[in-house]
């Protein structure tokens, strides 16, 4: 086999100043003063995901699929394409897969490894996903991680999580709320909530 | 063997602390310059996405631990750029100069960023590797979970699923290999499937028997069982 370069614990990243806002300054002001970056390029990308690309596609997807059976079943069998239709593909979305909750499955969806996560449809993670503890027990002990979301499941449903190893990106479909007939699409996409598409939480009820 | 981001299964972290579903997408200022930096950084093309999750798993167990997660993200990052021979070490302690370097025509501009996002990196490639496996059939993983070409390299298999037996829930088709990919031995693509495993398999006390998990893994992670 191989040896591994670069890897003892004397990084060159101890060069930069400690205090990580200040890392993150000292960084992007050396590669800027040399052309690397161009600050007006970190302000477009950072208004992207701040503004334009979030969990509002993903509702939109899944309100669509609850409305329309034909939509569904293609979104079930090759959700690419289907999602890349209505504009979703992308940086981190590049192969999708959709699963569906039913009143016999629970799915969830974690990266144990580091971060993943389908951005296209939900923008950039929140922390909790990317914290040690989901990322350490979300496969472990799914339903405890559920109760700390206030989720718990009906006697009968068993939980498949979905452990993001490779880059397919994985997106819960909730199962639509009773008491939503007649509702428009767009009233049915402002009760899917990011979290019920991760599946650590469930469509909102409408009030 | 394993690092210390492989940490799924892991005991002692204590409860997930949910967010509001409109909290802020940065929490700080700084954690989306964070992103941004190493987003634009990518663009100068010296290393591809298994590089870049390598150099943030190759972080000291210390500092990974102690590290905020965009901490990690631009700490990773400076390792890279030096590593890579885009920046030198005078250059991270602030004594490199301001010449224009010879890599800035490939710095990203902010009208090519929605074009950048859009296009993304999808990772199937056509291979010559033939599927081995067919859905429904019973694999079992590597034990131990290692990179089989660089000692101590990155891999995608996590430990608490090596040699645990599942069955082939969906072919992916395939899938440049991490194991290579993130070490410059070339992308090597081969068949990449989602495998099911009861949680009974990987787990002492599961939480129910009808529980179970699914992990995408690579052909070569596999054997039939």
């Amino acid at each position: 086999m191989r040896p591994m370069p670069h890897d003892d614990h004397d990084h060159p990243h101890a060069l930069l100043p400690p205090e990580p806002a200040l890392r993150v300054k000292a960084l992007e002001t050396i590669l800027t003063r040399k052309g690397l970056i161009d600050p007006a390029a970190l302000d477009e990308l950072i208004d992207t995901y701040e503004n334009r690309i979030g969990p509002k596609n993903g509702a939109r997807v899944v309100a669509r699929a609850w409305t329309d059976p034909a939509f569904k079943a293609a979104l079930l069998a090759d959700a690419t394409p289907v999602v890349a239709d209505l504009g979703y593909y992308g940086r981190q979305g590049e192969h999708m897969v959709v699963v569906e909750n039913t009143p016999v499955q629970h799915n969830m969806v974690v990266c144990t490894l580091c971060s993943c996560y389908p951005w296209p449809l939900l923008g950039i993670p929140p922390g909790w996903y990317k914290s040690d503890a989901y990322r350490a027990r979300a496969v472990r002990e799914p339903r405890k991680v559920l109760a700390d979301f206030g989720v718990s499941l009906p006697e009968g449903t068993s939980v498949r999580v979905w452990d993001s190893t490779a880059e397919v990106r994985y997106l819960v479909l909730p199962m639509r709320p009773d008491g939503t007939e007649g509702l428009s699409e767009d009233e049915l996409a402002a009760l899917v909530t990011r979290d019920s598409m991760i599946g650590t939480g469930l469509a909102e009820v409408p009030s | 063997m394993s690092r210390v981001h492989d940490m799924g299964g892991r005991f002692g972290d204590g409860p997930v602390v949910p967010e509001g579903e409109d909290a802020p997408v940065f929490e700080k200022d700084w954690h989306a310059r964070a992103l941004a930096v190493t987003l634009a950084s990518g663009a100068l093309g010296k290393w591809n996405i298994d590089v870049s999750r390598h150099a943030r798993e190759r972080l000291s167990p210390k500092d990974y631990t102690r590290f905020s997660y965009y901490e990690k993200w631009i700490s990773g990052l400076a390792d890279l750029l030096v590593e890579t021979g885009v920046l030198t070490l005078e250059d991270l302690k602030g004594e490199g100069g301001d010449a224009p370097h010879p890599l800035a025509h490939k710095a990203m501009t902010a009208e090519a960023v929605p074009g950048v996002l859009a296009k993304g990196g999808p990772a199937d490639r056509p291979s010559n590797v033939a599927p081995a496996f067919v859905v429904g059939q019973a694999v079992r993983t590597a034990r131990p979970a290692a990179n089989r070409l660089v000692n101590g390299g990155h891999t995608r298999l996590p430990a608490y699923a090596q040699g645990a037996v599942g069955r082939v829930l969906l072919m992916h088709g395939a899938h440049v290999l991490p194991d290579s990919n993130a070490h410059g031995l070339g992308e090597a693509p081969e068949p990449l499937y989602a495998v099911v495993f009861p949680a009974t398999e990987l787990w002492a006390d599961a939480e129910s028997p009808d529980d179970e998990v699914v992990l995408d893994l690579w052909q070569s992670y596999l054997e039939s069982a």
